[in-house]
């Protein structure tokens, strides 16, 4: 079975800043097959559509899945109301992940709340990772520490400059691929951020992996609503879908819009 | 569970819950998580002659106990679904209803010629997309429309039992129901989706890409009773009654209302199991009620 149903006791919940949360539940089903870029679909308590949320974590020996999430409406304030001891109902592991390598040199690039799920998928890779990461402000920052703990060299930019670069996170992408190349680039968060970068690792010449978030249905793949427009090997377009097809797509395959 | 047996013309269903159009894909990704041939029936994506891309994204946005959807009939055309889809779909035990559409009327036609000569057991005819441009809902939405492409659609494919499936986007809905029976139908079902849209008020744009879109979920699900119940006390064809069901007591409303069989849509999204506990909740009521099977409780609601 690829994925599955399963109802996950919340083990831990932390608050990392005012409106971001972090979630451990207790897995023994839906972290057997699991990947980094991966996502669940989770219930939400009297909302008819389930909210995807990335996977930040996870360990199969320890029977444990992290998510960490930022409330952006009605569902996400409702699931992050939610306590310790209190049971999940995830639909998981969804989509297709990060494929990762860690004997490359590897950047990550990410913004805001597209920051968790380059966590667990930079975690193998050691010093081999670099991991740049943007926020809005100082007081946005989540999880640097965490990556810095796993060997990262993880630089920060900020819009207000008050913690780190003052600018664009792609600003430090720039910066390191000047210093250095890198093998691959993965990167989560919005869509302009998800651009500038594709458009960065083209001109350079890199492979670049880009995890995309859109509105989602059923999660797996059969009421087809997260369309993404892609290009096809024979110079055409067509819609692909983020839940199953994706999240993560290859950036020369989007067609940005 | 053979309370639950029930036959639509002449067709077999071992229960009469069947994954709604739309909702369900082809059934793959579900039989991941159990076995499809626990579906009564499943109705495929509705399909094309040509593989059809879509509308852009947002093609979703939720509302209270509901979502809108804008999908635009994304599919693989019809033949994908034969050579790919179809062998597979035979494999699982469950019957097959062939969901269409099309734009024009030549479209219908030649549609219809591919699944006559296909190996579904039925044919579900689309007269009632709404986020499509041209065809679907302007061929389902007036008495005269409805009935000229169920008569082509009934000359092209005359070997397979034909249910239309109706827009709840009408003035009478039973009139549309006795116009597609004339025609030729040998069931209906009903409802589709009901137009609406969304607004986000931080961008002033509709949420949906395609500015409007169908409503479908719990909310919808008085509006499908009432509508169930009137052409079911129009027409002799049997009613599959679909839209907002969630719950086996659902269900049984629905049958009560006048449907022959049931589908399932909307609730998946938030329950894919909700078939199944569907199933059982039907079964166990009919054991604690002394009935049966279902179909003595079709239309037998006791209007005031």
């Amino acid at each position: 079975m690829k994925y599955t149903q399963e109802l996950c006791p919340v083990i831990k919940k932390e608050q990392l800043n005012r409106t971001t949360f972090s979630f451990t539940v207790a897995s023994e089903t839906a972290v057997q097959n699991m990947k980094p870029g991966q996502f669940a679909n989770i219930l939400v308590e009297g909302k008819t559509l389930r909210r995807p949320i990335s996977i930040c974590g996870f360990s199969r020996e320890e029977g444990t899945i992290r998510f960490v999430f930022e409330i952006r409406g009605e569902g996400t304030q409702i699931l992050s109301e939610m306590s310790e001891g209190q049971r999940m109902d995830i639909l998981a592991p969804l989509g297709n992940g990060f494929d990762i390598d860690p004997a490359e040199k590897a950047v990550f690039v990410g913004g805001g709340i597209g920051v968790p799920p380059l966590l667990g998928a930079s975690a193998p890779y050691g010093e081999n990772a670099t991991v740049l990461l943007g926020f809005r402000s100082k007081e946005a920052v989540i999880l640097a520490d965490e990556f810095r703990g796993n060997g990262a060299d993880v630089r920060i930019a900020t819009d207000d400059g008050s913690l780190g670069h003052h600018g664009f996170v792609t600003q430090l992408l720039a910066a390191r691929l000047d210093e250095a190349p890198c093998d691959v680039i993965y990167a989560c968060g919005p869509k302009p951020m998800l651009r500038l970068t594709a458009a960065e690792a083209e001109k350079r010449g890199i492979r670049c992996m880009v995890s995309l978030e859109e509105r989602m249905g059923c999660g797996i793949g059969a009421c087809l609503v997260c369309a993404c427009k892609t290009r096809t090997s024979d110079g055409g377009e067509k819609y692909l879908h983020v839940c199953k097809n994706g999240p993560v797509f290859d950036s020369r395959e989007v067609i940005w819009e | 569970m053979s309370r639950l047996n029930v036959n639509i013309c002449g067709v077999e269903f071992k229960n009469p819950v069947i994954a709604a159009s739309g909702t369900y894909g082809f059934g793959r990704e579900y039989n991941e998580l159990y076995p499809i041939s626990k579906l009564g029936g499943i109705s495929s994506k509705g399909m094309t002659i040509h593989e059809k891309a879509g509308n852009p994204p947002p093609r979703i946005a939720e509302t209270p106990s509901g979502i809108l959807n804008s999908v635009g009939l994304q599919n693989p055309g019809v033949e994908h679904f034969i050579r790919e889809d179809l062998p597979w779909l035979r494999q699982q035990n469950t019957v097959i209803i062939a969901n269409i559409a099309g734009a024009t009327e030549e479209d219908y036609a030649a549609i219809a010629e591919k699944i006559n000569d296909s190996d579904v057991d039925m044919v579900e005819l689309n007269i009632s997309c709404p986020n499509v441009k041209a065809g679907g809902a302007a061929f389902g939405t007036s008495c005269a429309g409805a009935e000229r492409i169920t008569s082509v659609v009934r000359r092209h494919c005359p070997d397979k039992p034909l249910i239309v499936k109706l827009s709840p986007n009408v003035t009478s809905i039973s009139e549309i129901a006795k116009a597609v029976e004339a025609a030729g139908a040998d069931a209906v079902s009903l409802i589709n989706t009901l137009l609406g849209m969304r607004i986000d008020i931080r961008t002033r744009r509709p949420i949906l890409h395609n500015n409007k879109g169908g409503m479908s979920g719990a909310a919808i699900f008085p509006i499908a009773v009432r509508m169930v119940n009137e052409v079911y006390n129009a027409v002799k064809v049997p009613v599959i009654g679909l839209g907002g069901i969630c719950t086996w007591k659902d269900a049984i409303e629905m049958t009560l209302a006048g449907a022959s069989a049931i589908q399932v849509g909307t609730v998946m999204f938030t329950d894919p199991y909700a078939p199944l506990k569907i199933i059982e909740g039907m079964d166990s009521y009919l054991a604690e009620n002394h009935i049966a099977n279902i179909s003595e409780l079709v239309g037998q609601v006791e209007l005031w």
